[in-house]
């Protein structure tokens, strides 16, 4: 259990890692999340489930490196080692309804945690318009697994070297403007996407769904540590999420949220970045 | 030898060793250090051996008390852990950490004269003993066909899976955490309960053949109806706690330096974030903290924030010390440390800085009016008698709720506060399930969870058809009882539902 059958790397900080614990492929829905700890000092961080499969026993997690577990991760996480243990899966499953027309939106870190909805989406018979956005044409990935899933697809990349120049929301834009019939969007990336994806459909009154990402300690609905501000009212992310109405988030206090432990953070990416056990620097003449 | 009268007995309460406060709040060795063999001599000979013992039913899962204590007169140690293992699986533990004085010290008959038999102590003696001598009370286990699911590894769940792996049955204990041990492992830190006793406790639950599965949330990796019905379990024992901490709803509760005693707790004793950056999860403790509640919880994080190397560390309660719920000996020992109290003060407003940092509070004064629905007076703000206070971390401990999830997942029949019900042989309204602790209760304390489990394990004896040879119902004719109490049960757990601090 919690062995890597599989890693890929979709760019210098991007990688995905498939994991095996075929009773967590068999419990997981589209929206849920796991706890992973590293190993037994480090940390609980929570990942959303990129995909799972019952047939392989395994699911998927899409990482990126930014803070020190996550560079950890993206080391040491190699075809063969273990996860030192996987919680989950958590959190209320997204609620797939009888819907028509479907946008799922993508962007950064929430590119592949919307590819289950997207499928499922698909499945009910919804018509699914995807969008996804990347910086640029080289961090693409997972397009022909989308196409597979949607019936139209807009990439979106900041330097328009791909697809739409410009941000999901353009796409956003583009498909509302194609389609008067939306019945829903639902949007998984940074908070600030997330946000600016939630003022994009606000004027049109599509409802629309977000998927929050605050810091958690158990994901058991015991600490309080993920609780994020919706509709005026608090909740606990882990166990009453991880989705809620993107027109009642308090954005703003997510992200400050998210800032809490930013000089902590610093402090642990710096000295691991310095310590024998990373070998970033050891490893850098090998690359280049 | 003559018969022991309040007269004749030693008339002062054996003192108990601990670390001097100056010393201790820099390290994180237990406090209380333990009575020596002489200690443990003298105290019991304090004991009176009333015939018509009260202190055994103001223990909640009526330890023969007078029985292990004429033991520890008669030099018989074995003998005593004998007499407490026949009522509890992990005295050292309570003997720690049980507020023996709203339980058995508290209606002791030495008490109404003098200081109570120091029967916690005494327990804890005997526990520790057991620890390093190695003792089990092993029962000769007949092995049965039945398969039972414990969720949760907290002082129920233990509980109820020892006593269901006795009657010889195959136990698997399901916990969300990567740690078992519940509150005892996340919460309670270690200058109160060191970790190596509750291993040893746990251990000897292993022993019995008992499973354990960490990292299994359950309701969410498979549900209570798939243990019954999928994955072979002839009964399921739910223990899963109240952890689902309360905030108050005043501004300012999302400012960064604001967090639950729970999370505090948790990321302190389970994460070991005292030791950042070495281990990886941070805590970022301010150096002026308020903690808000007087309870357990709250003593435990504030003594925590000073042995991490809070400068100040305020408590803030709206009603005054007689009206805390912490064991009187936390309190006191929170007092030693230099905790300041602000009795009959309560929070208004969470004061933050541009970068959205707690800079500080804002407070009322309050006073004691009539009694309210609990029989405790009401604190009634004091009109005109705001002030502000400057702090950097303020840490919520004013009780927890229900856990939801297996609400969530399951057609369990919950009451209103979301706490899972049950009648009083711990079944749950779907057969086969059985549920005891804080989940049922609300947050009560560790021996009740136990107390709870082992009622539970009878029940769930009792609806597999298991014959069990050790009769479990105590003496007392006058009150029905299916292990420890039930009448009781109702009077010593405070249903503490999250405590509308609120200003009215
Ligand atoms: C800080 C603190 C100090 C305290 N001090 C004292 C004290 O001094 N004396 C005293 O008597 N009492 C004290 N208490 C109260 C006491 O600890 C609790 O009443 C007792 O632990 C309750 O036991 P329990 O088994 O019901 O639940 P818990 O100890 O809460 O254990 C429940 C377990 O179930 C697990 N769980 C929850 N949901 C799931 C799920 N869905 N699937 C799998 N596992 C799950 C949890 O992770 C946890 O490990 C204190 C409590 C706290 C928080
Ligand atoms: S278990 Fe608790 S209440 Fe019972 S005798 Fe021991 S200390 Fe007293
Ligand atoms: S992460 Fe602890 S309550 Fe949600």
């Amino acid at each position: 259990m919690y062995e890597i059958l599989a890693r890929e790397d979709f760019s210098e900080v991007t990688f995905l890692l498939e994991v095996h614990y075929p009773l967590l492929a068999r419990a997981a829905r589209p929206g849920q999340f796991v706890i992973v700890m590293l190993h037994a000092d480090g940390e609980r961080i929570p990942l959303t489930i990129a995909d799972y499969s019952v047939e392989r026993g395994s699911f998927t997690l899409v990482v990126q490196a930014v803070g020190k577990t996550t560079n950890e991760m993206q080391q040491n996480c190699q075809v063969g080692s273990r996860l030192y243990a996987v919680v989950g899966p958590m959190g209320i499953p997204s609620h797939i309804g009888e819907l028509n027309k479907v946008i799922c939106v993508g962007g950064g870190l929430g590119v592949a945690p919307v590819y289950p909805q997207a499928r499922a989406l698909k499945e009910r018979g919804a018509y699914v318009i995807g969008i996804v956005g990347f910086r640029n044409k080289d961090l693409i990935f997972w397009q022909e697994k989308f196409e597979n899933v949607c019936d139209e697809l807009i990439i979106c990349t900041d330097d328009g070297s791909a697809g739409l120049k410009g941000l999901v929301t353009d796409g956003i834009k583009r498909a509302v403007d194609q389609h008067q019939d939306i019945d829903e969007v639902v949007a998984i990336g940074p908070p600030v996407m997330m946000k600016f994806c939630a003022e994009a459909t606000r004027p049109h009154g599509i409802k629309t769904v977000v998927s929050l990402n605050p810091i958690m300690v158990d994901g058991t609905g015991m600490c309080g540590g993920c609780r994020v501000a919706v509709g005026g009212e608090m909740k606990f992310c882990c166990v009453d999420g991880p989705e809620f109405d993107a027109h009642q988030v308090d954005f703003d206090d997510l992200m400050n949220r998210l800032a809490r432990f930013r000089p902590e953070e610093k402090q642990a990416y710096e000295r691991w970045a310095q310590s024998d056990n990373c070998r970033l620097v050891q490893e850098e003449p090998n690359i280049h | 030898m003559a018969k022991k009268t309040i007269r004749n007995i030693p008339q002062e309460r054996t003192a108990i060793a601990t670390q001097g406060s100056k010393e201790r709040i820099g390290n994180f060795n237990e406090v209380t250090l333990g009575y020596s063999l002489e200690d443990t001599l003298i105290e019991a000979e304090r004991c009176l051996m009333c015939p018509q013992e009260p202190c055994v039913p103001g223990c909640p899962v009526s330890i023969d008390i007078p029985g292990f204590i004429q033991k520890i007169c008669d030099q018989d140690f074995r003998g005593a852990y004998d007499v407490l293992a026949e009522s509890t699986l992990l005295p050292a533990i309570c003997g720690r950490v049980c507020p023996q004085e709203d339980q058995c010290e508290g209606v002791c008959v030495v008490a109404r004269h003098l200081e109570p038999v120091a029967i916690g102590r005494l327990e804890r003696y005997v526990g520790d003993m057991a620890i390093t001598e190695g003792w089990v009370s092993e029962p000769e286990i007949e092995p049965n066909e039945h398969k039972i699911a414990i969720v949760g590894a907290g002082p129920a769940g233990i509980a109820c899976a020892a006593d269901m792996a006795k009657a010889g049955c195959d136990v698997t204990i399901f916990e969300a955490l990567h740690r078992p041990g519940g509150v005892l492992t996340y919460g309670i830190p270690e200058f109160r309960l060191p970790n190596p006793v509750i291993d040893a406790e746990f251990n000897k639950v292993l022993e019995l053949g008992v499973k354990v599965e960490c990292n299994t949330l359950v309701g969410r990796l498979f549900t209570i109806d798939q243990l019954r019905n999928e994955m072979g379990f002839d009964a399921v024992f739910i223990g899963t706690g109240a952890g689902y901490p309360s905030f108050m709803g005043i501004p300012g509760e999302s400012l960064n330096g604001v967090l639950s005693a729970n999370e505090f707790l948790t990321r302190c004793n389970l994460m070991q974030a005292g030791e950042f950056p070495s281990k990886d999860t941070p805590l970022g403790l301010g150096r002026k903290v308020v903690v808000i509640g007087a309870g357990n919880t709250a003593m435990d994080a504030m003594r925590v924030s000073l042995r991490l190397g809070a400068d100040e560390v305020h408590c803030l309660y709206r009603r005054t010390s007689a009206e805390s719920p912490a064991r009187v000996e936390e309190l006191h020992h929170a007092k030693e440390e230099g905790v300041m109290f602000q009795w009959l003060t309560a929070p208004l407003e969470i004061l933050g800085d541009e970068e959205n940092n707690v800079r500080g509070l804002r407070c009322i004064r309050m006073e004691l009016g009539e009694p309210d629905t609990s029989g405790r007076r009401r604190p009634v703000p004091i009109t005109n008698s705001e002030f502000e206070f400057k702090c950097a971390t303020v840490i919520y401990a004013i009780g927890t709720n229900a856990n939801p999830i297996i609400g969530q997942t399951s057609k369990l029949k919950l009451n209103k506060w979301g706490y899972i019900e049950t009648d009083d042989e711990q079944c749950s309204s779907l057969a086969g399930v059985f549920a005891g602790g804080d989940i049922v209760t609300g947050s009560a304390t560790v021996i009740l969870a136990m107390g709870a489990g082992r009622r539970a394990a009878q029940s769930m004896k009792k609806y597999l058809g298991i014959n069990d040879p050790v009769d479990m119902e105590v003496s007392d004719p006058n009150q029905r009882r299916i292990f420890g109490i039930d009448a009781r049960q109702k009077r010593f757990a405070r249903v503490r539902l999250p405590e509308q601090d609120r200003v009215a």
